[in-house]
């Protein structure tokens, strides 16, 4: 589903990303973890397309197509998802007014039906019950005054609601109370099937507890300098980051099973 | 000082004044008839503001008083009905509580009184003079004005306003109804443009309460000036809400000045909403002459094309514990202009004062130009107060975050402009003004957001 080739990525040209290759298939939920200014997050906008980031080298092919030739709207329409690790809040646009104009571009784009209000409230009613939103989320402002986990789950509600083919989870995580991350983390669970992938953005393995990847990958300094099965996230959060550092880190433990 | 030029440029009014003086004989008590003559006498004197002025700085009303207007001192004649075209403009809620001025001048066969409760004196302020108690009370606050400050327009409609409205609602009367003052202009293309001087007196005695809607429309063509003096009296403990609503054509004038003096312990919450004019100019000025009263004067313009629109405001602490909240939201497109001048006065012992001021501008365009100037003058020492203005584009963060949920980003960009507005909007408590200018705001931004954003 999505291929990642030699990427390397900039921000107010400094580079961040130095050579990702990565391949996600169908079905799969794979991990990327690593210590703060690894790379993680300008990944995960990379994807989605921030403005602020300028990719320097390297491809990214969705579905057959070139991603990044592809502006951020256009890329949403297509089936790519992020969920913000700081969402922003839209005053005086309601989440509702919000997510169903979202959602109609989408149907517009796929020749499928659009929703008027009514319609709507049907399908928000039953997508908000994954993440155990009540109904006055939907009339309030886009996250504004939302707390940390209200913010994370309406993330989670919008890929509900979006049904994107790729998510991009972007420390969803960070800021969560243990019942908030369970919510997300079911949320998450629910939505996923076979025809699908995730690809999940944390520091920490707690997450993991609950979604279980299928594939870890540790970013270091812009690359990745790790891959393995869940068991890695285990490791790491045993052993913590440092052993990883400098190159050391490859081949450095016989449990860890590299990634195909 | 008075330059050679304006002498000329008055010369209606000056005309218009010496009939008008005329026709109403006797009919105007005497104090009336000299407060009119004092007023006419300090406008030939000022004549209209220039730039020179500090508070007419950028403002230039040259296109006003070069226009050779007629000014409406009766009643003129037109094909308006109740059910022609008046409908449309008539918020729901206020049906059998409206009155209804047409160029300046209250139409009572267009307007509905049902729905306001016994004891609530509502009338043409002509007619209101013929009762001796309305009389006094009228004769009280109008001889309170002109403020020392006060512009050439305000004396102008002291001088020759031919009609208008006296509102007193009695001691602790709630009035449940909002009572919407409708002003229709009518300026026909081609022909002389009227200029129409509407004049509100309204008086909330102690512990009364009511909600005022104050609308101008007109046709979409329609040249005219308007000069309007609204003013309020909230008694002790009295609550008024006021809603502005300003959305005449594009080739209309509006220059109007609102004034409310605050009783202790009075609320006193305005929005003034302003879309339309090629020109417009609002003068507010609320004064807390008594302990504990409570104010919020909000606003949003919005304007696009060459359309100027300027809002001076005075928030006037002079006693303690009063508070006051303003947020002024401004979205300007094409070459379109915008002033705020925002003062807070603090005065001398006016300790325990609570003040805080914030205008913000969002600039669509990179011709559309704004000048702001919030200020804050403190001469007491025991008082929160905060102010601040911004000038700014869409935020790239917001845009960036409705783009990543499929969102184009022409429609981001109008979302995002229509919350910016929603701000102010959402705030006014009369659903079918919310309505008219969620549309009206859509409408402005002219997309397809229409449906997408009904709930």
């Amino acid at each position: 589903m999505l291929e990642i080739r030699d990427l390397h990525a900039s921000v107010d040209g400094n580079e961040i990303l130095k050579g990702i290759n990565l391949k996600v298939n169908k079905g799969e939920v794979h991990a990327i973890m690593g210590p703060n200014g690894s790379g993680k997050s300008t990944l995960a906008k990379v994807l989605a397309g921030h403005p602020s980031y300028e990719v320097t080298a390297g491809e990214v092919i969705f579905d057959g197509k070139n991603l990044l030739e592809m502006s951020p709207d256009e890329r949403a329409r297509e089936g790519v998802f992020m969920a913000f690790q700081y969402p922003v809040e839209i005053p005086g646009v309601s989440n509702a007014q919000f997510l169903r104009l979202a959602y109609n571009q989408k149907q517009k784009h796929n020749g499928a039906e659009e929703l008027d209000p009514l319609e709507f409230k049907d399908l928000l009613k039953e997508k908000a019950a994954l993440v155990e939103m009540e109904a006055s989320f939907m009339t309030r402002s886009v996250n504004e005054g939302f707390s940390g986990g209200e913010k994370k789950r309406n993330e989670i509600l919008q890929m509900a609601v979006l049904d994107p083919k790729l998510s991009v989870l972007d420390e969803t995580d960070s800021g969560l109370d243990i019942d908030a991350l369970r919510i997300v983390a079911e949320g998450v669970n629910k939505l996923h099937d076979g025809d699908k992938a995730v690809i999940l953005v944390t520091h920490y393995q707690r997450l993991l507890n609950y979604i279980t990847p299928d594939f870890v990958h540790v970013l270091s300094a812009g690359r990745i300098v790790k891959e393995g099965g869940k068991e890695l996230a285990l490791e790491l959060e045993e052993k913590g980051y440092d052993w990883l550092k400098n190159g050391n880190g490859k081949g450095a433990t016989a449990s860890s099973q590299a990634s195909k | 000082m008075m330059a050679p030029e304006l002498v000329k440029e008055t010369t209606s009014y000056a005309t218009a004044f010496r009939e008008a003086t005329q026709a109403r004989g006797s009919h105007e008590p005497a104090w009336l008839q000299s407060l009119r003559e004092s007023s006419f006498e300090q406008f030939e004197r000022a004549g209209f503001p220039n730039i020179k002025q500090e508070e007419w700085k950028y403002t230039n009303v040259t296109p006003i008083a070069k226009t050779n207007f007629a000014p409406v001192l009766v009643s003129n004649g037109t094909e308006l009905t109740r059910d022609r075209g008046l409908a449309s403009f008539i918020y729901e809620e206020a049906r059998q509580s409206r009155l209804v001025f047409v160029n300046g001048m209250l139409r009572k066969e267009l307007s509905s009184l049902e729905g306001i409760p016994a004891g609530v004196i509502v009338g043409d302020i002509g007619e209101a003079l013929q009762s001796t108690q309305d009389e006094t009370t009228i004769r009280e606050h109008l001889e309170q004005y002109p403020y020392a400050e006060d512009s050439g327009f305000s004396v102008l409609n002291t001088a020759l306003f031919g009609s208008g409205l006296f509102l007193k609602i009695p001691r602790g009367l709630d009035v449940k109804a909002p009572i919407h003052l409708f002003f229709f202009g009518e300026g026909e293309a081609g022909k002389t443009p009227p200029a129409v001087f509407p004049r509100v007196l309204i008086v909330a005695e102690a512990n009364s309460a009511a909600t005022i809607i104050e609308s101008y429309a007109s046709p979409d063509t329609a040249v005219y000036l308007t000069n309007a003096i609204v003013d309020l009296a909230v008694g002790d403990g009295a609550r008024i809400q006021h809603y502005k609503i300003q959305r005449e054509s594009t080739g209309a004038f509006h220059v109007a000045t609102t004034r409310a003096q605050l009783g202790a312990q009075a609320t006193y919450n305005t929005t003034t909403i302003n879309f339309g004019a090629a020109l417009s100019r609002h003068d507010i000025d609320v004064r807390m002459d008594h302990e504990g009263a409570e104010c919020s004067i909000d606003g949003l313009y919005m304007v696009d094309g060459s359309q100027h629109t300027d809002t001076h405001s005075v928030i006037d602490h002079r006693q303690p514990h009063c508070t006051s909240h303003q947020l002024y939201k401004g979205i300007l497109d094409g070459k379109s202009r915008a002033v705020f001048n925002g003062k807070v006065f603090v005065r001398h012992g006016a300790q325990q004062t609570d003040a805080q001021q914030t205008n913000k501008n969002l600039l669509l365009s990179k011709h559309a130009r704004v000048d702001t100037k919030p200020q804050l003058e403190i001469f007491a020492d025991d008082v929160k107060c905060t102010h601040g203005a911004a000038v700014g584009q869409l935020d790239e963060e917001e845009l960036f975050y409705l783009e990543s949920r499929g969102i184009n980003p022409g429609l981001a960009r109008n979302m995002l402009t229509y919350g910016f507005a929603g701000e102010v909007i959402e705030r006014i408590g009369i659903e079918s003004i919310r309505r008219e200018l969620d549309a009206a705001v859509l409408n402005r931004l002219h997309v397809e957001l229409k449906g997408e954003l009904t709930t």
